[in-house]
């Protein structure tokens, strides 16, 4: 048995983590902190528990926000949508939830499982099906042990929301990316309701209480005035790529994403050298001025503030921002080749093939 | 034609008259409890210093720190009823959710959430409820409450709700002080929310403050219109600041960039202004301050003002220099601060200090050099080095590229700066203790847009920035710039994650000079 309680306070450093794994997308945790802070205010703390603990035939739900995280900036939800779209999927299923789940250890989602925790008072397991943030519904790992998403239920803040059932889990994105958008461009879902047998067999494990570690190695080197970024690639096996000022942002909407590519020029131990970074939301290939890949996709690629040391988002890199960009090895099943098709650089339209960060620089 | 530029800070009132792009005299004075008897002091010496008859004042501009300083000692705030248009969206976080306790109790805690708002495409959330709009105004007559701030979700796309709720407000509440946030915010509806109501919170503050700043020029003898500088460096009518405080926030550091620029005509450099205690540096761009990439914190609540990206560090001209056992020196971060006109060795003080080291180099020449005669060669040549690592660190942090661009020295203790940085040249204008109130004096005027826009039905990326860009040089000029002299700063279009129909947003800002300035 090792379960562990997260209180308000404790939500500070998963936030933090949860931006920096989010690999510059997913968006910023803030509002999900905020979210989860009020909820365990008034319900009390939550309870996370180790993957090993839960039965086999417990029902284990994720829940997560999907859509534009920068709608969620101004239209922020009503509170009730998630635990909503829990007890309908419960309904059409039959039975009630006994173990909640993170989909996605990076950006908003870090932090809404919380929340949903905090009001059901039902556990959440310690770990997700990424580690770190994806663009899509069915870039997790659990799609690549046969579990679907759907039954799936989206809810809206007003009230709506409907069930999908969809024949693959790519379907399943597809149908619910239409309704995300009618519903006003964010919404909440309740999605891949799978066994605890299942659960076991899917899970990355332990990456809540790695969000956790992560976010208190950003506070505390960060309050030593130490640029964490040591600190981290030692901890996670990492590099760092280089460190550099954004010079030039091209930024591109392509099929429903923001595309674009950012060019640094490298400082400190890069000086003189130019870096570009490529994103769909998540920053996901990066490359010098030679053309040679320094990270790429599913390998995470990480941002922090050059002076402060804080994660950046995509959406905050602007001219003259410098950036410490991390290179952090992904989970193993990514490394694989059904993980390199889901998420891999082809899927993202790339012609290079995947070169795990320790056989590039 | 003069115009005078006054920087009312928490420490120093600073005035310079300037005819033209010419500094006639620049004076310094404290800044006081009251406001208007330091600012009619400086007033006066600044006259007559300059020898001018005070009739020929065309324009007086002032910079100053006060309604931020309000908010970081919670002093002088009002109570505000905080409507937030948008159930049944957001009730999850109510409004001032993250706000310091203290803070949140000044304004009072009277908070609304009504049902209304929009979509990000403009669609409403709910139609809105003015019933209950109705009941709000009864009860704020009931509480006593004059001041009110309404924010509806995605008003930086549509204002008209939150514009209905306030005539309706004030049918029931006339003479009610409404604060509208999309006439104060951008995109972000809780840091956007906030801002509204700590500016509800001020406008009482802020109407006595303007009110004496009024009554020091007609004491005085002044009668010209007189502007308040904001954030960006850019102008506002004083009768505008009584409507939005908050526009003032970061305009101290702005004015000392900024009036590093004009002095030395550089519009792409790195300024380093330094005082008694301290040393902000920031970067130049186009002849503005580059801007602050993350949200900024402003007495502990979370803003998106656009603010410089300054940074401080603790190194000024009362800085302590010490050696210390292993035989290195020390220089700052503690200093002996505005003592330094008593502690110092060179002012006749017993305390070593970076100004002493400056003097006994030849840096510098103030107080008396006898005192610091005897001092160890050694010594003052390690606190020398330090002193230029430090700045050097600092000057590196700020600088954007490899290209070499100037190094402006301002501020009373630039003297502690050396004659290059690095591979920078150092540039120490004229006038350059009195830098900010320069910056005030020479600040110009701006329109901006910030709002998403859907790339549909033949619309470009390019049309819409065109498009985005005319609707601000329409704002500029309605605020008072001279057509001819409008010209963007900013230009950037971030497309919405997730959303297909190419949202995206765009956020354009230009500037000119005010009409009647003389240039």
């Amino acid at each position: 048995m090792s379960s562990f309680s997260v209180g308000s306070s404790d939500m500070e450093a998963i936030a933090l983590g949860g931006a920096f794994m989010g690999t510059g997308g997913g968006g910023d945790p803030y509002i999900g902190k905020l979210m989860a802070q009020a909820a365990i205010t008034e319900h009390g703390p939550v309870t996370v528990i180790d993957v090993d603990d839960i039965a086999d035939d417990a029902l284990c739900v994720p829940v997560c926000m999907m859509g534009a995280p920068t709608v969620m900036l101004e239209k922020l939800p009503n509170g009730q949508e998630a635990h909503q779209a829990l007890q309908k999927l419960e309904a059409y299923l039959g039975r009630r939830a006994d173990v909640l789940v993170c989909i996605e250890a990076g950006g908003l989602n870090s932090t809404i499982p919380f929340a949903v925790a905090a009001a059901t008072g039902l556990p959440l397991v310690d770990g997700d099906g990424m580690g770190r943030a994806f663009p899509e519904l069915q870039m997790v790992s659990f799609t690549m042990f046969d579990i679907a998403a759907t039954p799936m239920v989206i809810a809206d803040e007003k009230g709506n929301s409907s069930v999908i059932n969809a024949i693959s889990n790519r379907w399943t994105e597809r149908l619910a990316r239409c309704q995300t958008v009618e519903m006003g461009g964010a919404a909440l879902v309740a999605l891949y309701p799978m066994s605890g047998a299942q659960l076991k067999r899917g899970l990355l494990r332990r990456t809540v209480s790695l969000l956790k570690e992560i976010g208190e190695i950003i506070a505390s080197e960060r309050k030593a005035n130490h640029n964490p970024a040591d600190t981290l690639t030692a901890r996670l096996n990492g590099r760092k790529l280089f460190t550099g000022r954004v010079v030039d942002i091209d930024r591109r909407t392509v099929g429903g994403f923001a595309r674009g590519r950012a060019t640094f020029k490298g400082m400190d131990a890069s000086v003189g050298k130019t870096f570009t970074v490529d994103f769909q939301n998540e920053f996901l290939v990066t490359s010098d001025e030679t053309g040679a890949l320094l990270a790429t996709t599913p390998d995470l690629i990480c941002a922090l503030d050059a002076d402060g040391g804080l994660p950046v988002t995509t959406e905050q890199l602007r001219y003259g921002l410098a950036v410490t960009m991390l290179g952090i090895p992904c989970a193993d099943f990514w490394a694989t080749d059904a993980g390199i098709e889901l998420v891999g650089p082809g899927y993202f339209g790339y012609e290079h093939a995947y070169v795990p960060l320790h056989q590039l620089g | 034609m003069f115009r005078v530029g006054i920087d009312v800070g928490g420490t120093n009132t600073d005035a310079v008259i300037m005819s033209g792009r010419t500094v006639v005299a620049g004076v310094k004075a404290a800044t006081t409890e009251d406001v208007m008897s330091g600012v009619v002091e400086a007033l006066e010496s600044v006259l007559a210093k300059a020898g001018i008859a005070r009739e020929k004042i065309t324009h007086v501009m002032i910079g100053t720190t006060h309604f931020t300083n309000a908010v970081i000692e919670r002093k002088h705030i009002s109570p505000v009823a905080a409507i937030r248009l948008g159930l049944p969206a957001t009730a999850c976080l109510p409004p001032m959710v993250d706000w310091p306790e203290d803070l949140r109790a000044a304004t009072g805690m009277h908070t609304y959430m009504v049902r209304g708002g929009y979509e990000f495409d403009g669609r409403e959330i709910a139609a809105l409820d003015l019933d209950e709009l109705d009941r709000i105004a009864g009860d704020m007559k009931d509480k006593g409450l004059t001041a009110a701030a309404i924010t509806s979700v995605f008003s930086p796309i549509n204002g008209k709700m939150e514009q209905a709720a306030r005539d309706r407000l004030q049918q029931k509440c006339p003479g009610a002080d409404i604060v509208l946030s999309s006439d104060i915010g951008r995109i972000g509806l809780l840091e956007r929310e906030s801002a509204a109501i700590m500016n509800a919170s001020l406008l009482a503050l802020s109407a006595s403050t303007v009110d004496a700043f009024a009554d020091a020029l007609v004491a005085a003898g002044i009668a010209c219109p007189f502007f308040i500088t904001q954030n960006d460096g850019t102008l506002m009518a004083a009768e505008t600041v009584k409507r939005f405080p908050v526009l003032t926030f970061a305009s101290g550091p702005t004015n000392s960039m900024r009036g590093a620029a004009f002095l030395t005509g550089i519009r792409d450099g790195i300024v380093v202004d330094i005082g008694g205690t301290t040393t902000d540096i920031g970067a130049l761009q186009h002849g503005f301050p580059r801007q602050a990439a993350t949200v900024v914190d402003i007495g502990g609540v979370r803003t998106n003002f656009r603010m410089p990206d300054v940074f401080s560090i603790g190194l000024g001209g009362g800085s302590l220099v010490r050696r210390l056992d292993d035989g290195r020196v020390t220089v700052g971060p503690q200093s002996v601060g505005y003592r330094i006109s008593k502690e110092a060795l060179v002012f006749g003080g017993s305390i070593l200090t970076a100004t002493d080291i400056a003097v006994a180099r030849g840096e510098a020449s103030v107080g008396n050099r006898e005192a610091v005669a005897s001092l160890d060669a050694g010594l003052l040549d390690k606190a020398r080095a330090e002193m230029t690592a430090i700045l050097e660190r600092g000057v590196e942090r700020s600088r954007i590229s490899p290209v070499p661009i100037p190094v402006i020295a301002v501020g009373g203790g630039s003297i502690l700066m050396p004659s290059h940085i690095g591979d920078l040249q150092v540039v120490r204008p004229e006038n350059f203790a009195v830098a900010n109130a320069v910056g005030a004096a020479i600040a110009q005027v701006s329109g901006e847009v910030d709002r998403v826009f859907s790339l549909t039905n033949g619309l470009t990326r390019e049309i819409c920035l065109k498009q985005a860009e005319e609707e601000a040089r329409g704002k500029a000029i309605a605020a008072g710039a001279k057509p001819e002299t409008v010209e963007a700063i900013e230009r950037e279009d971030v497309p919405l994650a997730y959303l297909p129909g190419n949202a995206t947003r765009i956020h354009v800002k230009v500037v000119g000079e005010m009409a009647g300035t003389g240039f």
